[in-house]
């Protein structure tokens, strides 16, 4: 999806915007991506280190705290439910909405385009390692989270603040003075990555996919967004919608998409199954491709580790399992017990990659449009699965990812903005800065085009897991302490749900 | 023996009257009475990070609020006769499953609320606080216009 071009002079304006980008977005790309050529395998198969560096943490914790995801799936859903809630604590943030906000910010664009990128480059077979993906992910976001509630801050008015940058500071310390300094190191790494994925994938990718889209189902480029500087101009509106919530405070449109944006992701799944009902008989075809092209695909092993790597790498890049921004959304929780929260948040990945991306998944690989070379692989060809079944779905869709896209970018803002408090202190200045970038940024990711946006915006988010995942196995030891503990005392009847109580 | 009265107060003529009437029969019965404000609030709404990180801060402003311009006014005034024993509640929650919740921990004989007098659609839409109190209250209720 290149730069439109109309008016000579407005495509020059989005040209430059990209010309300006590109080289910079290359260059982070390849160090971030870097990967070992394994050559034994097969020629030209390479392996980036940031994957297995994301797979090995969900491994290596699920492992270590005995598949905490599996066993700590019914506990979750008592939690969420209010079993466990105090009447008394009415009023504050309960664990569904800390799990509905994370959530709202992880389902989105990498649940519609991200799958179908996943699928159209690694074939079906990448979905099942996309949905083990999401398994391990769980495992994973659970210790985030709950290290995110046990070190957040608590201000004297009754603000919470928390998330990675707070335990890699406190938990750290906590383990020893000399691992207190590598924790802020860390913590300043980690805010830095964050500023720079809030910008990325939290912003510029949302505003690029969100502007193809618009694009796309109002007749493409002989239509009314066709001219040189649409995707500038579209920028400049979401950018004035963006800034109208986070800089003039203008809550009511935030609440809309607030409310809309759950019923959208309901909606989404209706749909999907509407196209997955539609072709009933060819679901059991669907799966066996799934399952079979994910270890015997045509292209041999080198397919097979190819296949895995693009599951991997859009599961992570969708459920934003390992990166810590979860536990940011997760730690304004009220609770006294931080593991309650680590159980809640392995519901997440569930939802966002089990459950909404296999679904994706199951409508692009029935419908055979990844196959289909008309559509570049993205939005457009999870958009195309739907068109097959219901002809004016598509417009729908993209209601449904210019909704998602604006409130992921709201999630992320404020995940940037927790990031820039922290590392320039908490001022108004450093508010209204941030939020002013990032507005600008809006404007710039709509001119950009996909590839010079997906690579940057990828980059950005999986550096955040370097620090983020570096504190987690030094600090697995008190996770394990806090969720061993508190579920043998909920097992011992020491927690009891509050209707037991006496 | 029933100890209370529980009164739902939002602010609006009606309750203030149903507040009135109320204490009238507090009065005549020696029961004591509980004013309450309920905040409406759903513990399965849908938030934004920023509201999560400052809802402590929201609700004890909404709280206040409430006192202030709702509560405060109607107990200083049904108070200052000296005659009755009032006591004002500030809540979040469901209005009408709060008020029930509050009658069962007061031992109220009854819970009194005014009627608002909202449009049938609105009605149908959303409800409305005495019709889902009838619905749930294990104790009677009063509707004063």
């Amino acid at each position: 999806m290149g730069a439109p071009s109309g008016s000579v002079l407005a495509a020059t304006f989005d040209e430059q915007v990209d010309s300006f980008f590109a080289p910079v977005s290359e260059w982070i790309t390849t160090v971030v991506f870097f990967a070992v050529p394994l050559e034994f395998i097969d020629e030209g198969v390479a392996l980036p280190l940031i994957v297995v560096w994301l797979v090995i943490a969900g491994l290596f914790f699920t492992i270590y705290l005995r598949g905490f995801q599996f066993r700590a799936f019914k506990h979750a859903i008592q939690l969420i439910r209010g079993r466990y809630d105090d009447p008394r604590d009415a009023g504050e943030v309960t664990h569904f909405q800390a799990l509905a906000t994370a959530v709202s910010g992880t389902v989105g664009l990498g649940n519609i385009a991200g799958v179908a990128v996943a699928i159209s480059l690694g074939g079906p077979g990448a979905t099942l390692w996309m949905i083990i993906a999401g398994l391990l992910g769980m495992c994973t976001k659970g210790v985030e989270c709950t290290l995110g509630v046990k070190y957040r801050n608590v201000y004297p008015d009754g603000r919470v603040s928390g998330g990675p940058m707070y335990y890699l500071t406190k938990g750290l310390k906590e383990r020893s003075p000399r691992l207190g300094t590598f924790g802020k190191v860390l913590a300043v790494l980690f805010c830095i990555f964050t500023l720079g994925g809030a910008v990325g994938g939290g912003n510029m990718f949302q505003a690029n996919q969100a502007f193809n889209q618009a694009q796309s189902v109002t007749g493409g480029e002989d239509g009314p967004l066709g001219f040189g500087a649409a995707g500038a101009v579209f920028g400049l509106v979401l950018a004035v919608l963006v800034g109208a919530v986070i800089i003039g405070g203008i809550r009511s449109i935030a609440r809309v998409t607030d409310k809309l944006v759950p019923f959208m992701a309901v909606f989404y799944v209706i749909a999907c199954l509407t196209v997955l009902f539609a072709n009933l008989s060819a679901i059991p075809g669907a799966i066996w491709a799934i399952v079979s092209q994910a270890f015997t695909p045509e292209a041999g092993y080198g397919g097979i580790v190819g296949v895995l790597i693009q599951g991997f790498r859009r599961a992570a890049f969708s459920n934003e399992a390992g990166l810590g921004s979860a536990a940011i959304a997760h730690s304004a929780v009220k609770t006294d017990e931080p593991a309650t929260e680590g159980h809640v948040a392995v519901l997440e990945p569930f939802i966002d990659t089990v459950v909404i991306c296999t679904m994706t998944a199951l409508a692009i690989v029935i419908t055979g449009t990844y196959a289909d070379d008309a559509s570049d692989a993205g939005v457009e060809t999870t958009s195309a699965a739907f068109g097959t079944v219901v002809d004016w779905f598509p417009i729908v869709l993209a209601v449904a990812v210019i909704l998602f896209a604006y409130s992921t970018m709201l999630a992320w803002s404020y995940y940037g903005l927790k990031a820039a408090t922290y590392l320039f202190g908490e001022s108004m200045i450093v508010d209204r800065t941030w939020k002013l970038i990032f507005c600008l940024f809006v404007i710039i990711g709509a001119s950009s085009t996909l590839d010079a946006v997906i690579g940057f915006s990828d980059s950005m988010i999986f550096l955040m897991s370097l620090p983020n995942i570096i504190g987690l196995y030094i600090l697995a030891r008190v996770v394990k302490r806090e969720i061993n503990g508190y579920r043998a005392r909920v097992e011992s009847g020491e927690i009891l749900p509050v209707a037991e109580r006496t | 023996m029933p100890e209370s009265i529980v009164v739902g107060l939002d602010g609006s003529e009606s309750s203030g009257r149903a507040a009135d009437a109320a204490a009238d029969a507090a009065r005549r019965h020696d029961l004591r009475l509980v004013l309450a404000c309920v905040v409406p609030w759903s513990p399965y709404s849908f938030t934004t990070a920023e509201e999560n990180e400052r809802r402590s801060v929201e609700k004890a402003r909404e709280a206040a609020a409430a006192h202030e311009r709702v509560l405060d006014p109607v107990v200083a005034r049904l108070s200052e006769p000296g005659d009755l024993a009032v006591e004002g509640v500030v809540r979040h929650g469901h209005p009408a499953e709060t008020l029930v919740r509050l009658a069962r921990e007061h031992d109220a004989a009854w819970i009194t609320v005014g009627r608002v007098g909202q449009s049938r659609v609105r009605t149908l839409l959303f409800g409305s606080t005495p019709s889902s109190l009838i619905q749930l209250s294990p104790v009677p209720v009063l509707v004063v216009p």
